[in-house]
């Protein structure tokens, strides 16, 4: 079990891995997480569900690479195993018919977006989807977006795809153009800066607007506190009261300085990781 | 003198009043290290401290004892240098020894009851019993004792820690078929991610674990039940007949002070679980990093708050200060662990508590401010409450913060089995046999008491095994027992 089936690089830095695990893609429902160790020695990383598929036993995961435990899993090949595979982890996205909803797509975003907003489009809703990119390399998925979607958005920092400029524009806009309040609800999933400035957007509108944190975490089933946020001036625990919550609640200055406890560390072990790594290839 | 305090024998046996003493790591040394502090008796050591014990004809320690080790018997052997049958003596009520030896509180149970410490030390029964124990393992000779033939019957342990490792190793030889589900990626619970290497080496852990694995029980790691699988699924899709839910007291409190959510304030299961499972102690050898403190304030004054402490002083620290709101009696750690934790230089201050923190622009913490206590009149627990003097604050400088002060019922099962009677605190009710209000379905350790100690999971384990192999046998029989004539009338008085 947790044995890597398929994996594909889909843009620099940021994989798809797809995994064979039959109990949790029995019980995988959008918005759920896993938690992932590479090997004995690594971290254990919460990753959302981007994918799942219940008659072949899979799990589609998607991670990109920022410190040496989601470097080493992004090396694991087809036919090895994660060490540990934990899951499906947190409370599923409240999937109810809402109209038309809008899904913000950030960077790696864009794959946990992918099964929230199928299960909006296979319900009937009217799906927008904005995905938006540092630059066009880096946007993947797009056609599995656009298929589960009656609009699909893209934006790109540099403009090299797309409209140029951030996802907050087109969510204005597509705000703005709602005048008969269709808009049920917005989901915004990507980084913490993205969401908090999605968040801000909708926040004159008044639309209900959902987002999915990626607070540090450690066991994900509510045993250690590592991962609390601030919501509505209540401590919550993303992995058990979460991870989707009000974007409108949270505080986001302190998820994101609580994302940064490690910076100087995370750089450490990967410099670490990246020495030994060279040593063994350069003999 | 009364009889019970006679020694057995026809000639009187000459008292010896003081305990051999252990061999320990130097202060200096060892908060450099992991490594375990007491090391051990010799052969010789144990025999001479087995000999000081008195043979009472009405042994009290066996009473203080809460799985009923038949403690002279044991010592005894050690006497005569039997020290394996010593170590099989004790396993045939405790199957953890080399575990107990080293974290039961044996000053409040077994020592606390023995007649030479009314006037002298007491028989030192945690330390032969540790050695009887390692001796047998290191030696070499653990056996496999003899199991029944299969029974047929499945029979699901929900969590890895002392009280479901002790429900699957007694129904494994009763001839069940076990399976243990943990949703950590290593067994063991507390014993594993809490209690520290320096105090309880996580080899013996594994090694005790092997032992079940080798007599036949199975381990499924990563499982979440609640999650991965449901208790429902358990018997319906797994096909259990039976299942047990030992899974423990995992959920960290905090005190809900302003700042506390800044970095560099850890629960201190987060702490000990990246310091001990994750062994951040060997960053960056293993990946998950930890807050390394100078300036550390440990907040609490149970074993929990020493380990930390002492776990902070090894990462680095120059300076660990243990904040405790009551006085120094009525501290829940062992006083083995006080006695250590003071040796190793950790500071305590008394009858103060965390008003609040603040950070700097990283939003690390930087400061805590205290508030001053004095003792008032006794709680509900008996203890003196402690309560404010007004004004009276004081601010520390610190970067990094422990918090434990207790842990609760974590819901993320029990969530998903609402058939489940849970007491007014969130833990699982069950009766003395264990039994929850759900049939076939038993609860023990911290998830039924709240926090307690590993010989009290043991021992729930322990009773809960019996009435499974009980149930098993005849599973037709009503699951709550009709309350005897006794209880109705107490109830209507
Ligand atoms: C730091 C620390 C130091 C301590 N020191 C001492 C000491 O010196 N002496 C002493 O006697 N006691 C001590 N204790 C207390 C003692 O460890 C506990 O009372 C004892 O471990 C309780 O055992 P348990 O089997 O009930 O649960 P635990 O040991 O807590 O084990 C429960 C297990 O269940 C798993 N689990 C939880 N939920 C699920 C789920 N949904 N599905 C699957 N698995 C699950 C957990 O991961 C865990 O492995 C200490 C506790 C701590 C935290
Ligand atoms: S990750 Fe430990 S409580 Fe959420």
């Amino acid at each position: 079990m947790a044995r890597i089936l398929a994996k594909s690089e889909l843009a620099p830095k940021i994989h798809e891995i797809v995994v064979e695990a039959p109990r949790i893609a029995r019980k995988a429902l959008p918005g759920h997480f896993v938690v992932v160790m590479p090997d004995e020695h690594g971290e254990r990383i919460p990753l959302t569900i981007a994918d799942f598929d219940r008659h072949q036993g899979t799990i589609t995961l998607v991670m990109m690479v920022v410190g040496a435990s989601t470097l080493k899993l992004s090396r694991l090949e087809v036919g090895q195993s994660f060490y540990a595979l934990i899951g499906p982890l947190g409370k599923p996205s409240e999937v109810e018919a809402a109209g038309t909803v809008v899904m913000v797509a950030g960077g790696v975003g864009a794959a946990p977006v992918y099964p929230i907003a199928r299960a909006f489009y296979e319900l009937g809703d009217r799906v927008i989807t904005i995905q938006g990119a540092r630059s066009r390399e880096l946007l993947f998925w797009t056609d599995r977006l656009a298929a589960v979607s009656h609009r699909h958005i893209i934006t790109t920092d540099d403009g090299s795809f797309g409209r140029k400029g951030l996802v907050t524009d087109p969510l204005r806009e597509v705000l703005e153009e709602d005048r008969d309040k269709a808009i049920g609800c917005v989901y915004a999933i990507g980084p913490a800066v993205m969401m908090k400035f999605c968040a801000r957007t909708t926040e004159p509108f008044g639309v209900k607007t959902v987002v999915s944190l990626n607070s540090i975490m450690v066991d994900g089933t509510g045993m250690c506190g590592g991962c609390r946020v601030d919501v509505g001036g209540q401590t919550l625990f993303t992995c058990v009261d979460g991870p989707e919550f009000d974007g409108h609640r949270v505080d986001w200055d302190l998820l994101i300085s609580r994302q940064n406890i490690y910076h100087e560390q995370e750089a450490c072990s990967l410099e670490k990781y990246l020495q030994q790594f060279q040593g063994e290839h350069a003999t | 003198m009364k009889e019970a305090d006679q020694p057995q024998g026809k000639k009187k046996k000459k008292v010896i009043k003081h305990r051999v003493a252990m061999p320990e790591q130097d202060p200096e040394v060892r908060i450099r290290n992991f490594d375990e502090v007491p090391l051990g008796y010799t052969p010789e050591q144990a025999q001479a401290e087995a000999r000081r014990c008195l043979q009472c004809k009405k042994p009290k320690c066996i009473d203080g004892c809460p799985v009923a080790v038949d403690i002279p018997g044991f010592v005894d052997l050690v006497a005569e240098g039997k020290f394996v049958e010593a170590a099989r003596r004790i396993k045939q009520t405790n199957c953890l020894p080399a575990i107990c030896g080293r974290v039961c509180p044996q000053e409040t149970q077994c020592e606390a009851q023995c007649i030479l410490g009314k006037k002298h030390d007491p028989a030192a029964i945690g330390r032969l019993e540790r050695f009887a124990a390692d001796y047998e393992r290191e030696q070499g000779l653990v056996e496999l004792p003899p199991k029944a033939p299969p029974t047929g019957k499945k029979v699901a342990v929900v969590g890895s820690g002392p009280a479901g490792l002790t429900v699957a190793g007694d129904l494994i030889l009763l001839g069940h078929d076990v399976t243990i589900f943990e949703a950590f990626h290593k067994p063991g619970g507390v014993l594993m991610y809490g209690i520290p290497e320096f105090r309880l080496p996580k080899r013996i852990v594994e090694e005790e674990v092997d032992y079940l694995r080798r007599l036949g029980v199975r381990i499924e790691l990563n499982q979440v039940i609640g999650k991965s699988i449901t208790l429902d699924e358990l018997f319906d899709e797994e096909g259990f007949d039976a299942v047990f839910i030992g899974v423990g007291a995992g959920l960290p409190r905090f005190m809900n002070v302003p700042g506390e959510n800044l970095g560099g304030v850890y629960s201190a299961s987060e702490y000990l679980t990246r310091a001990n499972l994750m062994k951040a102690f060997a960053f960056p050898d293993y990946d998950t990093p930890i807050v390394c403190g100078r300036h550390v304030c440990v907040i609490g004054g149970g074993n929990v708050a020493m380990d930390a402490a002492r776990t902070a002083r090894r990462l680095g620290a120059e300076e660990v200060t243990i904040l405790y709101r009551r006085s120094r009696q009525e501290m829940p750690a062992r006083a083995e662990e006080i006695h250590h934790a003071e040796e190793e230089g950790i500071v305590f201050r008394l009858l103060c508590s965390p008003i609040e923190y603040t950070g700097d622009e990283r939003g690390m913490v930087r400061q805590v401010r205290c508030q001053q206590m004095e003792l008032g009149p006794p709680d509900e627990s008996g203890r003196r409450r402690p309560v404010p003097i007004p004004g009276a604050t004081f601010t520390l400088d610190t970067d990094l913060v422990i918090v434990a002060i207790g842990s609760g019922a974590n819901p993320l099962l029990t969530q998903q089995a609402p058939g489940i009677k849970l007491n007014r605190w969130g833990y699982i009710a069950a009766d003395q046999r264990g039994r929850t209000s759900r049939r076939a379905v038993w609860a023990g350790g911290d998830i039924v008491t709240g926090s307690a100690t590993v010989i009290l999971a043991m021992g729930a384990g322990k009773t809960a095994a019996r009435d499974i192999h009980h149930y098993l046998s005849n599973p037709d029989a009503p699951w709550v027992e009709e309350p005897s004539a006794q209880e109705v009338a107490s109830s209507e008085t």
